[in-house]
């Protein structure tokens, strides 16, 4: 008798415990560390186990780069952070990355005009609020024309980077520092004004408190704020929001102004707190990658900290395997990818259970 | 295995999670005959169906087609078997024409492009005397045109068992009686037919044997001649069960609400209201009637300030005060006045409550302004959650479950729950018992009662005609956006209200105008 | 006149990869999936085409140029093809948020483009920057004759092969989707998969074969750009934004494929006006390279206000399809 099921059926989880759920995420990361691990053999032909030293010496290897990692991953954090809303509000905010750089072109410009004119402490309380007016700018044009006519906004978030990388390399030609370098260098190296200042001798102390504090605020926000409320309300169900009486394009537009304000402090922290310069990489991918630390994270700031600080030990620790080998940095992208497709995938096996055909009880 | 059946059901059992949908159901259909299979909503129809059509995988058992064991993994095996199935809710690409709708999926013959097909179709669509273009797009289409489409896209594939879900949900009386004519005309070809219900006068009309299920369970087949209405109904409830609801006469009854003139365009500019006047009183409960897309929805949806409203005013008369105008003013708005209005709306999920939510959290949506400052109050909701699940007996895990996965029954509990706990003076309520199954209707029925006894103006927005007619004191029928008339529910018939739904007769000819 | 002729041959210079990648972001898109992957998967078609060539080119004493070109076109295709099964293996198969699989996919593509672009030549121990002069030859072959005749020849026949193909493909992608069964099968998978599939159509097949289709196409357009554009070299970001420029674009032109023959050149116009332009100072330069995303707004805006049903987008675009979801 022709009597066939399919291999494997899926079916929908209908719970699933948080042990079953953390475990699968932990072996998803440990295979991508598998695959990463063969790419790299491969490409550098060296044992594995040395590689893998060699990245955790790049990322934590010294004091100082295991606090440019640190460093690292709380720009990549306070990004995250300020997503969060807006994808909690299902608001697809490509645009991060054009709001860190409006938000460290504020912070630049206000460096190099008012930096001689100012005591630094008022300079940096300034900077701080032009950098969020900046990013908040830059978030509220794609969220008008979304609550206006309902544009589509992952393309216009998108189109907003590049218009603000054109703004960048415009501001670039009066800033150029030294004449025909085609860069800003380092801005007031010998004033240090607007850097964020040493504390306890250390300069990234301010930059962890300042994306901490965001952190616990955004986490009180989303659970507990009546704002928080509408938001999740509007990003579940647009419908019920409006049978709620919520306003649904003000949430829109108030939640992109929030979000696009801490993308623009992002800015200030990278700017200000790192780089001391501004170029088109200030962002450098990072807006696009912490759209995936705040979706994968389910907008958990716990789980965004964990998720940035994994991204951010791989990727130092594969451009210091790249240098070693004169090799190109850009491999630390790859291993983000490898990663990221782990984490992404393994969802699946959280959400669902598959079935095997099982063996015929009657032939 | 007797080749006389054109499908045979052993055995067949599936479950969704926990529940289980169909438990171990034998089902036969014979060939060439119109099996009725009857059952309350939930009790495992579709299913069933979707299990021989190919959407579902039965957990366990056996299917037989043609006296053949068979496998049916996708609709394009069920295809191929020769049975074609016309879903409750049509399968049907918006922007595709009739006729490529109709040939989706299937190879084309050499030389055969859209305008061979096109032909084709129309060749068909005279054959039974349809109404239909095969170049029109769907979009463009009324309800009763979409199913024609389904029923010709089957046909077109050379289907000889055809399995229809609840084709008359959407259909006026009239159109009914066109498609029943149909049906029979397919049988006298030769096709088998299962048409599943739960509406017993159709089943007595059209089928040859009644299949019944209750509760996922396989009741028995009887014979429709043998059968009759009080006896399908025992089958199908499984008791006997009064069908009368308790009816209240309205006490101290006075104008609570009052629409005048009120018209609406949906986006494509078409109109949906048109001047539609009528008045609520307290302590009486308004059903409105009307084929499905009348205008019910954009009636309930302006009282509630969730239209835009072309023309017209809405005047609220709170007890002992002056009159306030609700026209051109938003929910929030209208809260904020003192207004205590409540809204059951008709897709209870997508828009009166949160699927992914909690119970607490959907209290909140009523409630979340409540509390100091910028932090919203939480224990009140959760308190109000408790209640509700404890009253109601709302059947569920704990309040912090997702009241998705809440069965239909209880999310109305908690729909109905909440939206009654701010002591209502206007109660509107969409399709309160879609989806329910008997016990669970009365409950919403008594709450409906228990609001009208409390001195609520309720507006009861219904499709089964027998329950507005048991439950209701006046029946509003629209018409096209139109109101056609109001009748009293007490001396009114279905027949009437068909013929009004239809704008067979209007408002001038309804004779029982209280 | 010169000069006009000239622009308008480095305008359509620009657009063809940009062509490429929206003909096959709009194959893929009409299946239902919205690959912001795209960007990343035109890097990786480039530099295996690159990789492809140089391995050829190395290997071998007298390298010739049309082997290296058949080499550079299958490994283009080839490893496209596979970063559009990852893609629709993470969205289609496991159901993973199709926005974020994209964008992890751009991530890792124009990692691997740039890595492998900066890296090869060290890898394979040689020196300097990598270069694969006869097969970028090869590319850039126009049509001998036709390509003499004055005026006619430069502004239609001066291109290489590549350029004929982005064109006849969308046009053959347009008629594909409109004209033939298989098309109407796909844009239903688009529109509604539930109703494609109750009509017996293999969803998931359909979906798998679009995504992966439709990356291969767009990753010709890495191809053209490094081996046509660039003549078989690689530049770190040198590609930079015209994978998004492509995914504008597929709006741009409703979904019809052949309406971005004509949006390509606009936009391949608006990237090189600045050079165009007499007069400009640097500071302007920039500004002027603004226009392409400026003018990509507008139209998103504009196309956001109409709302003719045939010209939206694919009304299942984004979601994930499970037959049992209930």
């Amino acid at each position: 008798m022709n009597h066939k099921e399919p291999l494997v059926r899926m079916k929908k989880r209908s719970t699933v415990s948080l042990k079953q759920a953390v475990l699968v995420r932990l072996v998803a990361v440990l295979l991508s560390l598998v695959v990463c691990a063969v790419f790299i053999v491969i490409v550098t032909q060296q044992n594995p186990l040395q590689v893998y030293a060699g990245i955790v010496d790049g990322a934590v290897g010294t004091g100082r780069r295991a606090w440019v990692t640190v460093r690292e991953t709380v720009v990549l954090l306070l990004i995250a952070v300020g997503l969060a809303p807006a994808f909690k509000m299902r608001f697809w905010n490509i645009g991060a990355e054009g709001q860190v750089l409006m938000g460290g072109l504020a912070s630049a410009a206000l460096m190099i005009y008012l930096g001689d004119l100012l005591p630094n402490v008022v300079l940096l309380v300034i900077i701080f609020v032009a950098s969020m007016l900046a990013g908040l700018i830059w978030g509220y044009i794609p969220a008008f024309f979304k609550a206006r006519y309902n544009t589509n906004e992952t393309l216009f978030t998108l189109m907003m980077n590049y218009v603000a990388m054109q703004i960048v390399t415009f501001c670039i030609v009066f800033w150029e520092n030294p004449a025909g370098s085609n860069t800003v260098g380092i801005i007031n190296s010998a004033s240090q004004k607007g850097w964020f200042p040493s504390i306890a001798g250390n300069s990234y102390i301010l930059n962890v408190i300042i994306v901490l504090i965001f952190t616990v605020l955004m986490y009180f926000y989303m659970t507990y704020s009546k704002q928080g409320y509408e938001i999740a309300v509007v990003g579940e169900s647009q419908n019920t929001a409006r049978y709620a009486g919520i306003n649904v394009k003000r949430v829109i537009k108030r939640t992109m102004m929030i979000s696009g304000a801490i993308c623009g402090l992002a800015g200030m922290v990278t700017v200000c707190g790192a780089g001391h310069t501004i170029s088109t990489s200030t962002a450098n991918g990072r807006g696009f990658t912490a759209i995936i630390v705040a979706w994968m994270a389910k907008f958990n700031p716990f789980f965004m900290v964990l998720i940035s600080a994994l991204l951010v030990f791989m990727q130092q620790g594969a451009i210091q395997i790249a240098t070693q080998f004169g090799l190109n940095k850009n491999a630390s992208d790859i291993i983000t990818g490898i990663i990221l497709f782990f984490l992404i995938g393994c969802e699946f096996f959280i959400n669902y259970e598959l079935e095997f055909r099982k063996k015929q009880k009657e032939a | 295995m007797d080749t006389n059946y054109a499908i045979e059901l052993k055995n067949v059992t599936k479950r969704f999670g926990e529940v289980v949908a169909n438990d171990s159901v034998d089902l036969s259909l014979k060939k060439g005959e119109i099996l009725a299979i009857l059952g309350e909503n939930g009790s495992g129809k579709t299913t069933l169906m979707n299990m021989i059509s190919g959407i579902y995988f039965p957990d366990e058992g056996h299917i037989f087609v043609n006296g053949q064991e068979v496998t049916i993994r996708s609709p394009k095996d069920s295809f191929d078997l020769g049975i074609g199935m016309i879903h409750q809710h049509f399968k049907l690409v918006p922007i595709f024409t009739a006729a490529e709708n109709i040939v989706l999926g299937l190879p084309a013959e050499k030389g055969q492009g859209m305008s061979r097909v096109e032909a084709d179709v129309q060749a068909l669509v005279d054959r039974y005397g349809f109404d239909m273009n095969p170049a029109r797009k769907i979009y463009d289409m009324s309800v009763s045109q979409k199913q024609t489409v389904e029923i010709v896209k089957v046909l077109y594939r050379g289907a000889e068992i055809l399995i229809l879900d609840e084709p008359t949900a959407v259909l006026t009386p009239q159109e009914t009686e066109r498609l029943f004519q149909v049906l029979k005309n397919m049988r006298d070809d030769g096709k088998s037919i299962i048409i599943i219900t739960h509406k017993l006068n159709e089943v007595m009309e059209i089928s040859d044997r009644v299949a019944v299920l209750r509760k996922g369970k396989y009741i028995g087949t009887v014979k429709t001649s043998e059968a009759t209405i009080p006896s399908l109904t025992e089958m199908m409830v499984g008791e006997k069960v009064s069908l009368n609801i308790d009816r209240s006469e309205p006490v101290n009854s006075e104008l609570r609400l009052e629409m005048k003139g009120v018209s609406c365009r949906n986006k494509e500019g078409t109109v949906t209201l048109n001047k539609a006047s009528f008045a609520a009183r307290s302590g009486e409960i308004l059903g409105v009637a009307g084929i499905s897309g009348s205008g019910q929805k954009e009636l309930l949806e302006s009282i509630a300030g969730l239209q835009h409203m072309e023309e017209g005013e809405i005047w609220y008369y709170p007890p002992g005060g002056e009159p306030q105008a609700l026209h051109s003013l938003s929910v929030t708005e209208i809260r904020n006045l003192g207004v205590r209005l409540s809204f059951v709306p008709e897709d209870r999920l997508g828009m009166g409550l949160v699927g992914s939510m909690d119970i607490t959290n959907n209290m909140m949506l009523r409630s979340y302004r409540n509390g100091k400052g910028l932090v919203t109050d939480r224990k009140t909701p959760e308190q109000l959650a408790r209640t509700i699940i404890e009253e109601l007996e709302v059947v569920t895990p704990g309040v912090t479950t997702p009241v998705r996965r809440l069965s239909g029954g209880n999310v109305q509990k908690v729909l109905v729950g909440r939206e009654i706990s701010s002591n209502p003076t206007v109660l509107m309520v969409a399709y309160p018992v879609r989806g329910l199954d008997i016990n669970y209707s009365y409950t919403i029925y008594n709450l409906l009662n228990k609001q009208k006894e409390n001195g609520a103006a309720v507006i009861c927005v219904g499709e089964d005609l027998d329950v507005l007619l048991e439950l209701c004191d006046r029946i509003l029928v629209l018409q096209g956006g139109r109101v056609a008339g109001t009748v009293d529910a007490r001396s009114a018939t279905k027949e009437q209200l068909g013929l009004m739904m239809t704008g067979t007769i209007g408002k001038e000819e309804a004779v029982n105008e209280p | 006149m010169n000069l006009i002729l000239t622009f308008i041959q480095k305008a359509i210079g620009q657009g063809i990869a940009i062509l490429f990648g929206a003909s096959g972001e709009i194959l893929i898109e009409k299946s239902g999936n919205l690959n912001l992957g795209i960007p990343g998967i035109m890097y990786m078609g480039g530099v295996s085409g690159l990789m492809g060539a140089f391995f050829y080119e190395n290997s071998v004493e007298n390298p010739n140029g049309f082997v290296g070109l058949l080499i550079a076109f299958a490994m283009a295709l080839v490893v496209s093809a596979l970063g559009g099964l990852i893609y629709a293996f993470l969205t289609i198969s496991l159901r993973a948020n199709q926005n974020v699989v994209g964008l992890a996919l751009t991530t890792f593509g124009t990692g691997f483009g740039n890595f492998f672009g900066g890296s090869l030549s060290k890898l394979a121990g040689g020196v300097g920057q990598i270069s694969v002069k006869t097969t970028g030859e090869a590319f850039r072959t126009t049509i001998p004759v036709l390509s003499e005749i004055p005026v006619i020849g430069p502004l239609l026949f001066s291109y290489g092969f590549l350029t004929y193909l982005s064109i006849i493909l969308a046009f053959a992608i347009t008629w594909f989707l409109t004209k033939t069964r298989k098309g109407l099968n796909l844009r239903a998978v688009g529109e509604s998969p539930a109703t494609a599939d109750a009509a017996g159509i293999n969803v998931t097949r359909y979906k798998y074969s679009a995504t992966i289709i439709g990356a291969a196409i767009a990753g010709l357009g890495g191809l053209y750009y490094v081996m046509d554009y660039l003549g078989g070299t690689w530049i770190e970001n040198g590609f930079g934004d015209r994978g998004w420029l492509a995914i504008a674009l597929v709006i741009m032109a409703l979904w019809n494929a052949r309406s971005a023959i004509w949006g390509s050149i606009l936009f391949g116009a608006l990237y090189i006006l600045y050079i165009y332009v007499p007069g400009l100072s640097r500071a302007m330069q920039e500004v002027f390279k603004m226009f392409p995303y400026l003018v990509t707004i507008i139209v998103l805006v504009f196309t956001s206000r109409r709302n003719k049903p045939e010209n939206q987008p694919p009304a299942s675009l984004g979601t994930s399809y499970f037959r049992e979801e209930r």
